[in-house]
């Protein structure tokens, strides 16, 4: 069983108990203690199932590369699925529920699936699930989904907030371990800004555990003093509990922080995403260690070395009172010195070496301990815990078992792989180094950024350096490397470890292990990925790594293979019988361990999800009645609903009125572009496809915009301010759109012309008054003539209107006598509030966008995005009259005059009226006879805007037809969703007022 | 106008945005200059935000200035420059409806806006007008002592600014930038 030792634990306070609970049983741990520290302190093995055949399986780990121990943590607003236990500090009645098994952890229905195990190989899914067809859809992937899967999804809306932070440094050290350490030293006294992180709360990292003596101080009071002359420069920022995950090209790198102090629904931040921008990273990020492969290395109670190591001196945890080492180097021999010292029994040391000889191994074989080399574990014993392990010697098959021998853990070592994640991010290359059996960052093949030059680098472990003083050597000389010192900045710090014998490269544990065996060896933990999968893939013809990855999923869960990645790829070499450097590695992918979904969301939720653009007159909106439309980041009035009105009679009551009286529009959201200086009437003249310089001061022009291509992109009323000057209006959601193409076209290719635009959208409030009333309300307003003589239609003045300066457009989108009251934005709720007072007794009321959608498709007038959608030239729409042919150039002439632009097929625009006065469905396709060549029914038209309209009490619609000008009055079909047609007659699409009368009313 | 937020590190609060007047023009041409010259203005540094007789001139690109001014001197200076940049090929438009203004003050006032901008907070000194992004939105700020900025942004927009500011703004304690 695993126990809290009486004594020691260097990170854990014993006078602070904190209670927490897993799976409902109280348990207690002591602060400092990890979720997975606590839990074995109460002998809490069993954490969870895996993932395919629902094995127990225990804590392997103590650091980030833990694949099996996930909780659920938290209740409610605070759950957080997959949450890893070795590396989440413990907090004070904290919440653990178990993953991935029903109904319980101790009894596991889902554990029949390891009865059916040898049908459940690579490929299962691929070969089993794939006839028939649908069956997947329907059966297989439901019922897989139900029973696969790790955390459950939170059910509530997260209750804590989370934040970005941008930071900036010349060197950000990722790692706070000795390397990282001495790398910001030298940094920091050379004067360069720099950022070191560090993923836990503590600063040193394993080096304290592994014993190491630096400059003749134990590691601890090195730390001490280095991290303390560390605080005392300023130029140096230290961040413990944030990690780097993710490096990205210009030095952009990723952190995310986990700040320990958060209380769960303040309003502090429970995570942080940092977003850095550093000109040299030096990634210190250590090295993990890999498992090896023998039977029944998943069972709990099986763990790695060094991670046995940590729980000892760290956290004052035995993982069970006598421990089997297994290994394949010296380094394991540390566990075993650290356990005796801790009282701890160790029965054997099992070498699967031929030789053990070094300096380190000898310590162990003068306290006695029975080492046996040339040995490997056959088999361990036990369920949902280690009862003891089965050896035989390592160059056999593993039928002829030599000894048993009862134990309660197994630490197991199979060498230490340099943690290159971030340095892969942004293209570093790696190397295999055979004598070390690792793969290493290749110095020469760093990763660039846009000079050419590196700016990511590697040092200490994670570079391949596992002796202590050589680590305190390597991060100085990356430091000075980084930041292209000539000389170092400072001497390293001196340390001797122990010397080590070298590392045997074993994959598989006996060497000839037979299928039984090796279809017990876990390679991923957490996918549920053996030996004999990989072998399987290898006979079936996966020779990529990354293939094989796919096909049997090693490495693809949430841990990303940190345990598996390298082992995989040893055992698909074998066999491949191909070299570990020919077969490669997969992809190193950013984060470097999942990233809370807040921390990515920031601050975008909410009310900040995404900025609502707000007109002067938006509240009065919200307090009368608004029923909202978006319409690009504004919310505009779709309508305003009256006490038990739906939406339809609001719209068809604001169309009435304003026919029939009086009618207001907040138009503030239409695009105002001010375009000034000599050049200005022939930049328009290109803009746009009419002629606009020669339209005369004081008035207003409707124009088309079209793309180069000869597509219409955007339309609106271009007024004339003076000789220098026009004023050009846009669609709402076209103003920050056509400003950049005006700014585009200026600033690259007419960089000559003088031309100078400003955006002033948002500095006035612009409202229509609209219907026959319009001229009676601005009257009342007083103080400018707005009589037919002083202000034609299409022309515009300027004036004081009942005390507010303005600029009234006599324009109209609705056929009605109209005007455009354009006033500076302060004073749009104002002169808004004034018009409603007035307004009163003359009928008026607001109308909304649907109601001016209705109005101008009764007049026939197009709107973009519904009778255009970047497919369709003005020549389309009937709008030829719109373009000039004066004109030896605008944007789109040369587009429009290729073969399929004026091919006299091209569907044009016609009016469309049901038979039987009903409205045809949105969108609806006109069909013709016969089939295209796909076999469809052909298509001769579709419907690109169609309501009821209240004005004349029927359908009305508008479309486009193939030869529809040319078929006025001709009845066609068109079809509806339900297979049916509906029998409609091609007019013209001016439905109201054909001749204009009511403008001048 | 009352504090939006405030905690022992940080405030935010509205400002009144004052006058603004947007002038486009070749900020390098002698003619220009002095024609500004006139007015009392003397064209900033790039990316920078300078004193002048009305208030403040901030240099917002290669080709365009914008002036900062009371409220009620706005219409007449704009007139002014008018006048002096006639016959110059110049667009000078008065802007003082189009933009909301905030200060967010203290000492948390850097970290607020580390969460939102990408900028080097830590080197923002006084007299840098820094055009860039606060969350989803374009904006520009700057500093006249190096503690308290002063924020811009787009009229329409201004009810977001204010909630992602406070939010940001909470909790600033403890955050140190690099």
């Amino acid at each position: 069983m695993s126990t809290r030792l009486a004594s020691g634990g260097r990170l854990i306070d014993r006078t602070r108990t904190s209670p927490f609970t897993f799976n409902g049983h109280a348990m207690t741990g002591f602060a400092g203690d990890t979720l997975a520290s606590a839990l074995l302190a109460n002998d809490q093995m069993l954490v969870g199932r895996s993932f395919k055949y629902h094995r127990p399986r225990g804590i392997v780990a103590s650091g980030p590369e833990e694949p099996n121990a996930l909780v659920g943590l938290g209740k409610g607003r605070f759950f957080e699925p997959n949450q890893r236990t070795t590396t989440t500090p413990l907090q004070d009645e904290a919440t653990l529920t178990s993953q991935n098994h029903w109904p319980s952890l101790e009894a596991d229905i889902g554990a029949l699936n390891q009865i059916l195990a040898p049908g459940l190989t690579a490929g299962f899914y691929y070969k089993t699930f794939i006839h028939p067809r649908p069956f997947w859809k329907h059966v297989f992937e439901p019922f897989i989904r139900q029973s696969a899967g790790l955390g459950k999804a939170p059910t509530e809306k997260d209750g804590d907030v989370y934040e970005h932070l941008y930071a900036h440094c010349d060197l950000l050290i990722v790692g706070g371990g000795v390397a990282g350490l001495q790398a910001a030293l030298a940094a920091g006294i050379s004067g360069a800004r720099v950022l070191l992180i560090e993923q836990t709360g503590h600063w040193g990292g394993r080096v304290p555990v592994d014993g190491a003596q630096i400059d003749g101080q134990t590691a601890d009071d090195w730390i001490t003093a280095t991290v303390a002359e560390l605080e005392s420069l300023s130029n140096v920022t230290l961040k413990r509990h944030t990690q780097g995950s993710g490096v990205y090209d210009h030095g952009y790198v990723l952190a995310t922080e986990l700040p320990p102090d958060h209380v769960a629904g303040s309003d502090s931040a429970r995570a942080r995403l940092w977003k850095i921008r550093a000109k040299q990273v030096l990634v210190a990020t250590g090295a993990i260690e890999r498992p090896l492969s023998f039977a029944g290395n998943d069972i709990p109670g099986v763990m790695l070395a060094g991670a046995v190591r940590d729980y000892v001196v760290n956290w004052a945890i035995s993982p069970g009172a006598r421990t089997v080492i297994v290994t394949n180097n010296d380094d394991a021999y540390r566990t075993a010195l650290t356990l005796l010292d801790a009282g701890q029994e160790v029965p054997v040391i099992v070498d699967a070496r031929e030789e053990a000889q070094s300096e380190l191994i000898d310590q162990l074989r003068v306290r006695g301990v029975r080492i046996l080399t040339g040995t490997a574990i056959a088999k361990v014993k036990g369920g949902k815990r280690v009862t003891g392990v089965a050896l035989c010697a390592m160059n056999t098959g593993g039928s002829a078992v030599t000894e048993i021998i009862d134990c309660e853990a197994v630490a197991m070592s199979g060498g230490w792989s340099p943690a290159v994640h971030l340095f892969s991010h942004c293209g570093g290359k790696l190397y295999w180094d055979d004598a070390r059996a690792m793969f290493r960052p290749d110095p020469a093949r760093l990763p660039t950024g846009h000079d050419g030059q590196p700016f990511v680098r590697t040092a200490g472990a994670a570079n391949g350096h596992f002796d202590t003083g050589a680590i305190l050597h390597d991060a100085v000389a990356a430091t000075q490397a980084a930041l292209k010192l000539e000389t170092a900045p400072i001497a390293p710090s001196q340390a001797q470890d122990p010397a080590e014998g070298p590392i045997a490269p074993i994959w598989v544990m006996p060497a000839q292990a037979r299928y039984e065996l090796r279809s017990k060896m876990w390679l991923d933990f957490q996918n549920d990925v053996k030996v004999s999968d990989v072998q399987l893939a290898a006979r079936e013809g996966y020779e990529s790594v990354e293939h094989t990855k796919r096909y049997t999923t090693l490495g693809m869960a949430t841990d990303q293979g940190k345990l598996s990645n390298i082992n995989g790829l040893a055992v698909l070499s074998q066999a491949l019988d191909k070299p570990i450097p020919e077969v490669g590695t997969t992809t190193f992918r950013p984060p470097y361990t999942p990233v809370p979904m807040g921390a990515i969301t920031g601050e975008a939720r909410d009310a900040a999800f995404q900025p609502l653009r707000r007109t002067p007159i938006h509240a009065w909106h919200g307090t009368h009645g608004a029923h909202w439309e978006p319409v690009g980041h504004w919310r505009r009035p779709y309508c305003y609903l009256r006490d038990g009105e739906s939406i339809d009679e609001a719209v068809h009551r604001e169309v009435k009125n304003t026919r029939q009286a009086l009618g207001f529009l907040d138009a503030s959201t239409l695009g105002k572009i001010i375009v000034k200086g000599p050049d200005a009437g022939r930049f328009l003249d290109m803009l746009y496809t009419n002629m606009m310089s020669n339209l005369k001061p004081g008035k207003c022009r409707y124009g088309l915009m079209c793309t180069e291509n000869g597509f219409l992109t955007d339309d609106g009323v271009v007024a004339r301010i003076d000789d220098d000057t026009f004023l050009c209006h846009t669609t709402t959601g076209g103003a920050d759109r056509i400003h950049a193409h005006m700014e585009d076209w200026l600033q690259c290719e007419w960089w000559d012309w003088k031309v100078y635009t400003a955006n002033v959208t948002e500095q006035y409030a612009q409202i229509a008054v609209v219907g026959p009333n319009a001229r009676k309300l601005l009257e009342k307003l007083g103080g400018m003539d707005v009589s037919n003589a002083a202000l034609p239609f299409m022309g515009w003045i300027d004036g004081t209107l009942g005390g507010f300066a303005v600029r009234i457009y006599r324009i109209s989108f609705s056929g009605e006598l109209s005007f455009e009251v354009r006033v500076a934005a302060n004073q749009g709720r104002a002169l808004w509030d004034r018009m409603m007072e007035l307004g009163l007794h003359l009928g008026g009321m607001p109308y909304g966008t649907e109601a001016l959608h209705i109005m101008r498709a009764e007049k026939g007038f197009i709107m973009i995005g519904d009778e255009t959608d970047g497919t369709v030239i003005p020549q389309d729409l009937g709008l030829g009259w719109a373009i000039s042919k004066k004109k030896a150039d605008y944007m789109g002439k040369r587009a429009q005059q290729r073969a399929h632009m004026v091919d006299p097929n091209r569907w044009q625009l016609v009016g469309l009226e049901t038979l039987d006065g009903t409205v045809l469905p949105d969108g609806a396709y006109a069909v013709g006879a016969g089939d295209n060549v796909h076999g469809q029914r052909k298509m001769i038209g579709r419907v690109t805007s169609t309501y009821m309209s209240p004005t004349l009490g029927r359908g009305i619609a508008m479309g486009l037809v193939e030869h529809g000008p040319d078929r006025m009055g001709e009845v066609i079909q068109f079809a509806t969703t339900s297979g049916t047609t509906i029998d409609t007659r091609i007019v013209s699409p001016v439905f109201y007022d054909p001749e204009g009368e009511k403008l001048n009313a | 106008m009352p504090d939006l937020l405030e905690t022992p590190e940080t405030t935010v609060k509205d400002l009144p945005p004052g006058g603004m007047i947007l002038v486009r023009g070749s900020l390098a041409d002698a003619g220009f200059s002095e024609a500004l010259t006139s007015c009392g203005i003397t064209v900033p540094d790039t990316r920078q935000i300078a004193p002048c007789v009305a208030g403040q001139v901030g240099w917002m690109s290669p080709d365009e200035l914008l002036v900062f001014c009371d409220a009620s001197a706005s219409a007449d200076l704009t007139a002014r420059l008018d006048t002096a940049l006639a016959g110059q090929h110049t667009l000078v438009q008065r802007v003082d409806d189009m933009r909301a203004r905030f200060r967010i003050a203290g000492p948390g006032a850097r970290v607020a806006l580390a969460k939102l901008c990408p900028v080097d907070m830590a080197r923002i000194a006084p007299g840098e007008l820094r055009r860039t992004r606060l969350a989803q939105i374009p904006a520009a700020f700057w500093t006249e002592n190096g503690t308290d900025f002063d924020l811009l942004c787009f009229r329409s927009v201004a009810t977001y600014a204010r909630d992602v500011l406070t939010q940001a703004a909470r909790h600033t304690q403890g955050i140190v930038l690099p």
